[in-house]
């Protein structure tokens, strides 16, 4: 087990968010999380991220080390977890390529990093066609990928996505999808949350559904997707 | 004409110590949207420090005998100068701020103001009440233009002013803690999904910013070498409407209207009794914020640093 997560709970101020959720992922798996808006899908990340505390009770073991006990940088620069949050927040005042090696500020294989760009560009063609444009100014799809690339490039072990199907045309959309399955293939482990549940369940391997701070569901995406509640409820019947 | 031009040499100096004190202002703001009140008596304290370095590198040549030029032991001066005053910012943003990063902007505010009172009057304190001067490391040279008459040291407190804003202006653009300094400025949360400590970037913004303020100090005890340890409040002030008026968080904007500042003081005095220099200054200043609420290149809701 890669990353284990027992009991987590998180809060902002006195009301709950995450009423004490499990999971675990497996090195090298895809898995994703589904839920309504509001299920507390993007707080999971955050609090895995550390971005926001979690409650005490929490349990939180990545490659047995204890998330607890780091901060949020170093969860990027040491465990090599990295976040597409909510919204992407791309630096929008900095160019495409500034974005990409702001990512690499702590890393300290410096010669891989040079490399590590190249491959960024090979995925996203694009994305090297606007090198020097400010991030601010990309299209919605490019915004996205820059931020897929800036999270390949900050730490490679787990990589939390947060809707990365959000505002894309359908065709970018898979295109997107099939450069996560590439970037997996090369041995990201992908935890990856959705309100696209259909396409979430499609890409990942083993699925969890999120509902008001619980899981309420579990098992393998090929599961859920003939799961007469999750159709009911995700899936639009 | 040469009365014309005169004035706007002077502006030049008196305007680049505003311009220095309001970088810090500005950059500090860019990017922990806080004001840091304490700024102006950082450039008091710089002052000092720079008086005990200078005394001290002058105590060194009497004793050795080591014949330093003026001009290179000005240059340490405010070389060691600035390391130690970064330090002073760092310990300021370690103890006073950072433990109240979560807290109300309002009790940052007076946690600035308090710090300065303790700086003020612990320099007394510790100092006494007498009035140090400021060792003038060079010898005063005055040169003529027509009826114009530059200094040495009016040319070399701008120059060295306009030196380290071109400097800051590099380290911003070029390095990569600037470039961390730019995307803090810009998404302060999402800094450290980048694997950057907000704990270090901001210790290191008031490093700058202190260390410029120890520039301007030493600069200023050159022009008037007369030390007080309420020399920062009033500079401190309006550096901060320089800060303001450029823009808030606005690099450039902070130089420019520091500048622009000077201009406005030496002009008003000259035009009108200088007794009646503020009232008229700064009621311009006014006007013009009235007209452009948010400075020269300031935008409404961004503090993004910049240039
Ligand atoms: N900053 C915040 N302050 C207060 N409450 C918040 C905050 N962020 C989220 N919440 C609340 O926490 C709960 C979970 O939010 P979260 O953002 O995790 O949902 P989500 O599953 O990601 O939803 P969506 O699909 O809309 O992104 C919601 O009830 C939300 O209102
Ligand atoms: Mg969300």
């Amino acid at each position: 087990m890669q990353l284990e997560i027992k009991n987590l709970q998180a809060s902002y101020g006195k009301i709950k968010a995450l009423h004490g959720i499990d999971f675990s992922i497996d090195r090298g798996e895809i898995v994703c999380i589904i839920g309504a808006n509001g299920a507390g899908k993007s707080t999971t990340l955050r609090a895995i991220s550390r971005l926001l505390p979690a409650d005490s009770g929490s349990v939180m073991n990545f490659e047995g080390k204890n998330l607890l006990q780091y901060q949020p940088d170093k969860v990027v620069s040491e465990l090599g977890i990295s976040h597409v949050p909510e919204g992407r927040r791309l630096f929008g005042n900095l160019t495409v390529m500034e974005n990409l090696k702001l990512a690499t500020f702590a890393r300290k294989d410096k010669d891989s990093i040079a490399k590590d760009t190249e491959q960024v560009f090979s995925i996203f063609p694009r994305l090297k066609e606007r090198i020097s444009q400010m991030a601010g100014t990309l299209s919605g799809g490019e915004q996205q990928m820059l931020a897929v690339g800036r999270a390949y490039m900050s730490g490679r072990k787990l990589m939390l996505l947060d809707e990365p199907s959000m505002g894309l045309a359908p065709l970018l959309m898979l295109s997107m999808f099939e450069a996560l399955k590439g970037i997996n293939r090369e041995g990201t482990t992908i935890l990856l949350v959705e309100q696209n549940a259909r396409l979430a369940l499609k890409f990942a391997s083993r699925a969890y559904v999120l509902e008001n701070g619980h899981m309420a569901l579990e098992g393998p995406s090929e599961d859920l997707l003939h799961n007469p509640e999750v159709k009911k409820a995700y899936l639009g019947g | 004409m040469d009365l014309f031009l005169q004035n706007i040499v002077n502006a030049l100096q008196w305007g680049s110590f505003y311009a220095l004190i309001a970088l810090g202002y500005s950059m500090v703001y860019s990017i922990l949207m806080l004001f840091n009140f304490a700024h102006g008596d950082i450039f008091m304290v710089g002052a000092y420090i720079g008086f005990g370095v200078a005394t001290a590198l002058l105590g060194f040549v009497a004793m050795t005998g080591i014949p330093l030029p003026g001009w290179l032991i000005l240059i340490l001066t405010i070389i060691i100068t600035m390391f130690i005053t970064s330090f002073v910012g760092i310990f300021i943003e370690r103890v006073g701020y950072r433990p109240l990063r979560e807290a109300p902007r309002a009790s940052a505010a007076i946690t600035g103001l308090m710090i300065g009172i303790i700086l003020e009057t612990g320099n007394l304190a510790i100092l006494g009440a007498r009035r140090l001067s400021f060792p003038q490391l060079i010898e005063s040279t005055t040169y003529q233009f027509g009826g114009v008459y530059v200094t040495n040291k009016k040319i070399l407190i701008v120059g060295v002013s306009l030196t380290l804003m071109f400097l800051l202006h590099r380290f911003i653009q070029k390095s990569k803690w600037g470039m961390a300094m730019r995307a803090m400025s810009f998404d302060f949360e999402a800094v450290p999904l980048m694997g950057i400590s907000i704990n270090r970037i901001a210790p290191l913004t008031f490093a700058i910013g202190s260390a410029l303020a120890a520039a301007a100090g030493i600069l200023y005890g050159l022009a008037y070498p007369v030390l007080d340890p309420y020399m920062g409040i009033l500079l401190g002030w309006k550096a901060f409407v320089a800060a303001i008026l450029g823009g808030r968080g606005s690099i450039l904007g902070a130089a420019l209207a520091g500048f622009m500042l000077g201009f406005i003081e030496i002009f008003a005095a000259w035009i009108f009794p200088s007794t009646l220099r503020d009232v008229i200054a700064y009621s311009i200043i006014l006007l013009i914020l009235t007209f452009r609420p948010h400075g020269f290149f300031g935008k409404a809701h961004s503090t993004q640093l910049r240039l």
